[in-house]
């Protein structure tokens, strides 16, 4: 059994008080729930403060590009089906500069968990608004405020027929674990949107601010009613729901690559008689 | 003299020209000849001009600009290229369109049968001309048809009876009837795009992602067709940075992976390039070449890229690209590039243009025996521990581990990272890696492929050119070897890295050096006047969207008064 020591600790680059620790912890206590040893485990990241997560526990990690972890996560998945794979970057990398992949990745529903960072602001670049910054933010590169209402994830992802969908705040540690570890368990690509404050450059969504309009969605919501799940999805403001908004069964991207079956790519030899056959075609 | 035909179809797209062509050409490769082939079309799937260039008779590896036999099935093609016939031509085109000339067939195509069918007619017409005995164009029409098709087999099969007897009492004389009957040998009619394919696959290619861009499309299509035989997954992205980005996550975790795309694509997929280095991890780049800039001409050829590839990505690193000449050369160097790729731990480019990626020939069957694919990652029991996926060594491999598949953990960063693989901003750690990444030039080095001289060190006059125009540079030369000239030509099937040693004295010992590339600004000579200080002493440019021939060359060689 895999223990939360097996993940280690690490000194980090992060501001005190920002909500990252909060995710480190519940993604470390998520993945030993699950029972994943990291050599089981491959984080995919691209490039901000959340993007640094996986140099903070002990996994195989693929640090890549700005708004590209996705692409490079499905790639993995789909030369080894037996690594579970985590895509974990903040708003502007997955819904900014990936929004593409973002959109493309939901519809491929591929065994795969994304953490996306919420923190609605630019923290690497020092505070500049994100896609889903609240509309009317005032930063020194946006100073008459934000013009765009905010991306809304969870309702695109319903919309796009993604297969999990759910919102966390990284200051519910306990809710977010179990959101984290029923996305990792889920068959399929499953979206676990993560609110966090910035403690340095977001002085509207503070600790207290979610506190006040975050809510527990309760038993009656039915997660798997598709039409109940975009009205929960699309309640973004005053009262903010957390929790499994919506969850479906589809079939997995990989099961229509036969030679998946077989497992990794990495251990499959070329068929030299294939190849001879196949030579013959083009006589 | 060995025979030279050149044959030239010539319709709109949707006329199935190209479908006669391919019938043609497989039927003549099956009973032993050589063939070569050539395409020009239009960015539209219907109307416009297209072309589909034959030459038979000898081994060809271009096309000519005179035409022998022209089959014109529009008006437009009579219109285009009638004076590119030969003094000895056959013009074929439809009774309604054909001029008064010496040569000219006029063919009353509605008394043979149905429109949809004229392509058909004109074929057996072709067949007949060029004395291909009967059954081999009936087989090539029936493989094509018979499996999907079987109620057009019999309409075809009537068509073609019919032009026969008709081609019996109204052919003029002419001297294109083939000569000799060569035995079958067992040859491969292969573009240049289908053998990048088969040696991918042999190479042990195991994943490729791309976003679909002519002329690099068909590598894929080709990879796509035998996916399952060869247990590979192939994924159309949703954009070309997708693509190399999955490539790489790909590669990372153990499968052999490429991407193919043209210019534009590949400007996309530079940061993704820079990213393959940092991280260390095997890729094969396929850039098909076509005019830019921007959208260009989508469907033309050029080599104008050299200095993109060369150049691709922030950042200093090593890299290699390999510029093949030829249908074989397509095959032996992409398998070539996924080994050196996977050893260097690098980005390695495969470099060609929509001429090579279309153009087909006869080439022997390759053999495979020889050929070991590529075995990703590291024996597991060779590393230290804890694992370091950076680890410093002198020659600035590290061996690389794949991910689950043993208890060491691989990181693999994109910023600067330190042995681990975690992110780092420490000044000497820094030094170390720079120098690290960059020694892995020496191994590159050691696996350069010199150039290919051929004829006289000593020459009068010595043709240099790389990737696509190698064909119709060694026919110029052979021509004005006939013409009692001491011509050599030499050849860069690889561009980088450059090694002087490998070059230096043919430059030198030649009287006069012509530099020959398919693009204005002479990218080639400026790498290796910047490589060497060694300045051509001509330039033949050619930047009109079409492929050289010989033909131009020698034009330009006149024009020049080089030769």
């Amino acid at each position: 059994m895999p223990t939360i020591e097996d993940y280690g600790t690490f000194e980090t680059a992060w501001c005190p008080g920002c909500g990252n620790f909060g995710i480190l912890n519940a993604l470390k206590k998520a993945l030993v729930n699950c029972d994943l040893a990291p050599h089981q485990v491959l984080l995919v990241s691209g490039i901000g403060q959340a993007a640094k997560t996986p140099h903070y526990l002990r996994a195989n990690v693929f640090n890549g590009l700005h708004g590209r972890s996705l692409p490079a996560a499905i790639g993995a998945r789909l030369a080894n089906p037996e690594l579970t794979v985590i895509a974990e970057s903040g708003d502007g990398c997955m819904y900014g500069e990936g929004g593409n992949h973002f959109l493309a990745a939901l519809r491929r529903n591929l065994d795969l968990t994304i953490l996306a960072h919420d923190n609605r602001v630019y923290g690497l670049t020092k505070g500049q608004t994100s896609p889903t910054s609240q509309q009317g933010m005032v930063t020194k590169t946006q100073p008459h405020g934000a013009f765009a209402p905010p991306f809304n994830p969870v309702a695109v992802a319903v919309t796009m027929g993604a297969s999990f969908v759910a919102r966390g705040y990284a200051g519910k540690l306990e809710h977010l674990t179990g959101l984290i570890a029923e996305a990792i368990k889920h068959r399929g690509t499953a979206l676990v949107d993560i609110l966090q404050p910035c403690v340095s450059f977001n002085r509207i969504n503070t600790y207290q601010w979610y506190q006040q309009h975050c809510y527990e969605l309760s038993a009656e919501h039915d997660p798997t009613d598709r039409d109940q799940a975009l009205r929960v999805a699309l309640e973004f403001g005053e009262r903010i729901p957390l929790g499994v908004i919506y969850q479906t069964q589809k079939p997995l991207f990989e099961e229509q690559f036969a030679t998946l079956e077989k497992g990794p790519l990495a251990r499959q030899e070329v068929s030299r008689e294939g190849l001879k056959n196949i030579m013959q075609q083009y006589a | 003299m060995p025979q030279d035909i050149q044959i030239l179809i010539g319709g709109e797209a949707g006329q199935g020209l190209v479908t006669i062509g391919q019938l043609l050409s497989r039927a003549l490769v099956r009973s032993g000849r050589e063939v070569f082939t050539s395409q020009s079309y239009h960015s539209r799937i219907r109307g416009g001009h297209n072309t589909f260039a034959l030459r038979v008779g000898d081994s060809f590896a271009a096309a000519r600009d005179s035409i022998d036999i022209l089959v014109a099935l529009n008006a437009e093609t009579v219109e285009l290229h009638r004076g590119q016939l030969t003094d000895r031509a056959l013009l074929i085109a439809d009774a309604t369109l054909t001029p008064e000339m010496p040569g000219a067939i006029p063919v009353p195509f509605a008394d043979l049968g149905p429109e949809k069918l004229w392509n058909t007619a004109a074929l057996a017409l072709l067949g007949r001309i060029l004395g291909m005995p009967e059954g081999s164009l009936h087989q090539a029409v029936e493989a094509l048809f018979g499996r999907k098709h079987p109620e057009s087999l019999e309409e075809n099969r009537a068509i073609m009876e019919k032009s026969r007897e008709w081609a019996k009492a109204h052919l003029p004389e002419h001297d294109f009837t083939l000569a000799d009957q060569p035995a079958a040998n067992g040859n491969l009619l292969l573009t240049g795009n289908e053998a990048i394919a088969l040696g991918a696959l042999a190479g042990g290619l195991k994943f490729c992602a791309f976003y679909p861009m002519t002329p690099a499309t068909s590598v894929v299509q080709e990879l796509i067709t035998h996916a399952d035989t060869m247990g590979c997954v192939i994924e159309q992205a949703e954009d070309e940075i997708a693509a190399i980005n999955m490539a790489l996550g790909a590669s990372f975790a153990g499968a052999p992976a490429m991407v193919a795309t043209s210019g534009g694509g590949f400007a996309l997929m530079v940061e993704g390039v820079s990213l393959a280095a940092m991280t260390e991890t095997p890729v094969l780049i396929v850039v098909g070449q076509r005019p830019g800039p921007a959208t260009g001409m989508p469907t033309r050829t050029e080599q104008a890229d050299l200095e993109l590839v060369l150049h691709a990505g922030h950042g200093e690193f090593s890299r290699a690209i390999f510029t093949p000449g030829s249908i074989e050369e397509c095959f032996e160097l992409t398998v070539r590039a996924l080994d050196l790729a996977e050893r260097s731990q690098s980005p390695v480019f495969l470099l060609t243009d929509q001429f090579l990626a279309d153009c087909s020939r006869a080439v022997a069957p390759f053999d495979l025996s020889t050929i070991t694919p590529v075995s990703p990652g590291a024996d597991t029991n060779s590393v230290d521990t804890p694992y370091r996926r950076y680890r410093l060594t002198a020659d600035g491999l590290s061996p690389r581990l794949l991910p689950g598949f043993s208890e060491h953990l691989v990181v693999a960063d994109s910023d600067e990272h330190d042995e681990e693989g975690h992110l780092s901003e420490d000044y000497d750690l820094r030094r170390a890696m720079v120098e690290k990444r960059l020694g892995k030039l020496e191994l590159l080095q050691q696996e350069a492929t010199a150039p290919t001289l051929e004829g006289d060190k000593e020459a009068e006059l010595l043709l240099v050119c790389w990737g696509s125009s190698l064909g119709p540079v060694q026919e110029a030369a052979a021509s004005l070897r006939d013409q009692g000239r001491r011509v050599a030509t030499l050849h860069f099937s690889q561009v980088w890295p450059l090694l002087p040693d490998q070059f230096m004295d043919i430059l030198q010992a030649a009287d006069e050096t012509v530099c020959i590339e398919g693009n204005a600004t002479g990218q080639f000579a400026r790498l290796i006047r910047r490589e060497t200080g060694f300045v051509a002493d001509h330039r033949i440019n050619r930047y009109d969207g079409l492929p050289f021939t010989a033909n131009y060359i020698l034009e330009q060689l006149k024009n020049q008064a080089v030769a």
